[in-house]
């Protein structure tokens, strides 16, 4: 198809909480990537940075950066903050650079040093940010809002802590073995049930960690992949980068909002805005949730994992413990989601993380992901959310 | 900072803005556009919100928030609580009443309206909304 672009290569610097610049973080993974997909730093036409707000300026101007870390060579480059969508941004940019027409090859990349503990809001008394007045006013941490959609999912439907334990315990086995993950140990149900509650009915082992990271692919045009590597055959490529935001009215409880938007007097959309992250993107690459061969989505907590199945169209609304329960979504399942462990076994690199989830897609469709390989892989959606109105989507297909 | 959130004259009861043009409705209160993105209008009046509303969901905090928050020391564990305004139709995150907890609650349960101490600061007391079970 003409909108395809191809990954020619991927590379990560592995998650942890090592405490030094995320600039080292990026350059690691970045030299991966170019490494992987056989190109030198000088044949990159352009550099799309995914920004971190937490290292100060450099973190700003992620795309500048990374190109002067890797020795300025007068390459275009471009800086996106989405939050936690960041990374599907950046590659929004890349591809639309090479589709324009613009440039051939380009290198994405995102990388995040993180402070210990919640994330808080950025300094100052900025009493007109809603993500200042959310910590000020209501003490609204990030897992507040994670714990309201699984206390949600309990009295809807019945969900109990041990499904949301579940998660966990799947995706603790998914990363045991992936080199990049930050937490490689199996977790029990008991093990979740033994770490301390951070919001209710959340505990510690459902909630993802905040982390170091650095991830990176190379991206071109199907035309310099052919020149490259003499053919495309099974070249993963990505088939839709759905970048979409909400439609009024917004009827979910988003973070860091106080209130949804009024239903009163517009009717909400057919399809809510979570709902219409993936389904965007299955629209643009002309497939539906039945053809995938595996996800990676957002567990920022266990039972946020849940929803997505029901969000992405893996099952109907309400049944996604049955589906986590039937084995499905484990490797070895119908339809795997979170092969490379999740969240829950990275934590969180916000710029990084959209990139990250792609990066294990293409190593899945590669056929190169080891212990938790999916068999057989040939189509991979990832799909997450950054706060503000940040859908993320990206649909990678052989 | 929450100036004009919520009266505390006569029965307590949130504020919020609707616009004079297609009567939508926002929380918190705020001028300018209207975010009917099939609405022109530039303005949005202060309109009193309904007292009651049904719980849409809740949890509880069991560690103390980051700054800017103000953290009672010993922290208490505390409930907050999306509580869902029928009449407007937008739900409002509100932490909940003192001595009311998680357990306490459900979904679809009815809350009203009630105004506490945030904090004191140099002798001044930071009033909030609170969320509590209709009685």
């Amino acid at each position: 198809m003409s909108g395809d672009v191809a990954i020619l290569g991927v590379g990560m610097h592995p998650w942890g909480k090592w405490g030094n610049d995320f600039t080292e973080y990026g350059m690691v993974a970045a030299r991966r990537a170019l490494g992987d997909a056989g190109l030198e730093w000088n044949d990159i036409g352009y550099v799309a940075g995914a920004d971190t707000i937490r290292n100060g300026y450099p973190g700003f101007i992620a795309g500048a950066t990374f190109a002067q870390k890797l020795g300025w060579t007068g390459v275009r480059v471009s800086s996106s903050y989405a939050a936690c969508a960041s990374g599907a941004h950046a590659l929004h940019n890349a591809r639309a650079q090479i589709l324009a027409g613009f440039c051939d090859v380009a290198l994405v990349v995102g990388a995040d040093t993180t402070p210990k503990g919640f994330f808080a809001p950025v300094g100052g008394e900025r009493t007109n940010d809603p993500d200042w007045l959310r910590f000020r006013v209501l003490g609204a941490t990030n897992p507040t809002y994670f714990a309201l959609y699984a206390r949600r999912r309990m009295d809807l439907y019945g969900a109990t802590n041990d499904d949301f334990a579940l998660v966990k315990v799947k995706n603790s086995r998914h990363g045991l073995d992936n080199p990049n993950a930050r937490f490689r140990k199996e977790a029990s149900v008991d093990d979740v049930a033994a770490s301390p509650i951070v919001a209710d009915p959340l505990r510690l082992l459902d909630i993802c960690a905040t982390s170091d990271g650095g991830a990176a692919m190379v991206v071109s045009s199907m035309d310099f992949a052919r020149r490259h590597l003499g053919s495309t055959d099974s070249i993963p490529r990505v088939r839709a980068v759905s970048t979409v935001t909400p439609r009024y009215p917004q009827t979910v409880l988003e973070l860091p909002d106080f209130a949804t938007d009024s239903s009163a007097t517009v009717a909400p959309p057919a399809r809510g805005f979570r709902d219409s992250i993936a389904w965007s993107a299955y629209e643009e690459a002309g497939i539906g949730p039945d053809d995938l061969s595996l996800a990676e989505v957002y567990d920022l907590s266990t039972a946020l994992e849940l929803d997505w199945y029901e969000n992405i169209g893996l099952c109907g609304e309400g049944e996604a413990e049955a589906l986590l329960r039937s084995g499905a979504t484990t490797v070895g399942g119908r339809i795997p989601v979170n092969p490379s462990g999740g969240l829950a076994c990275f934590g969180e690199a916000i710029p990084a993380q959209a990139i990250a989830q792609v990066c294990e897609v293409v190593w899945q469709l590669r056929g190169e992901a080891g212990a938790r390989q999916v068999e057989g892989a040939t189509v991979g959606v990832t799909a997450n959310q950054g706060l503000f109105g940040h859908g993320s989507s990206v649909v990678v297909s052989t | 900072m929450v100036d004009g959130w919520f009266t505390v004259e006569g029965e307590p009861h949130l504020i919020g803005a609707k616009c004079p043009a297609c009567a939508t409705i926002v929380f918190p209160p705020r001028g300018g556009a209207c975010p009917n993105p099939a609405c022109d209008s530039d303005e949005l009046d202060p309109t009193p919100l309904s007292r009651r509303g049904r719980v849409w969901s809740y949890t509880e905090n069991h560690y103390p928030p980051p700054p800017p928050y103000v953290a009672a020391d010993p922290f208490e564990p505390y409930a907050l609580a999306a509580v869902e305004l029928s009449a407007e139709g937008i739900v409002v995150l509100g932490q909940v009443a003192k001595g009311v907890r998680a357990a306490d609650l459900r979904v679809g349960m009815e809350m009203q309206v009630a105004v506490e101490v945030l904090s004191h600061d140099d002798d001044h007391d930071t009033l909030v909304y609170v969320w509590e079970p209709v009685p």
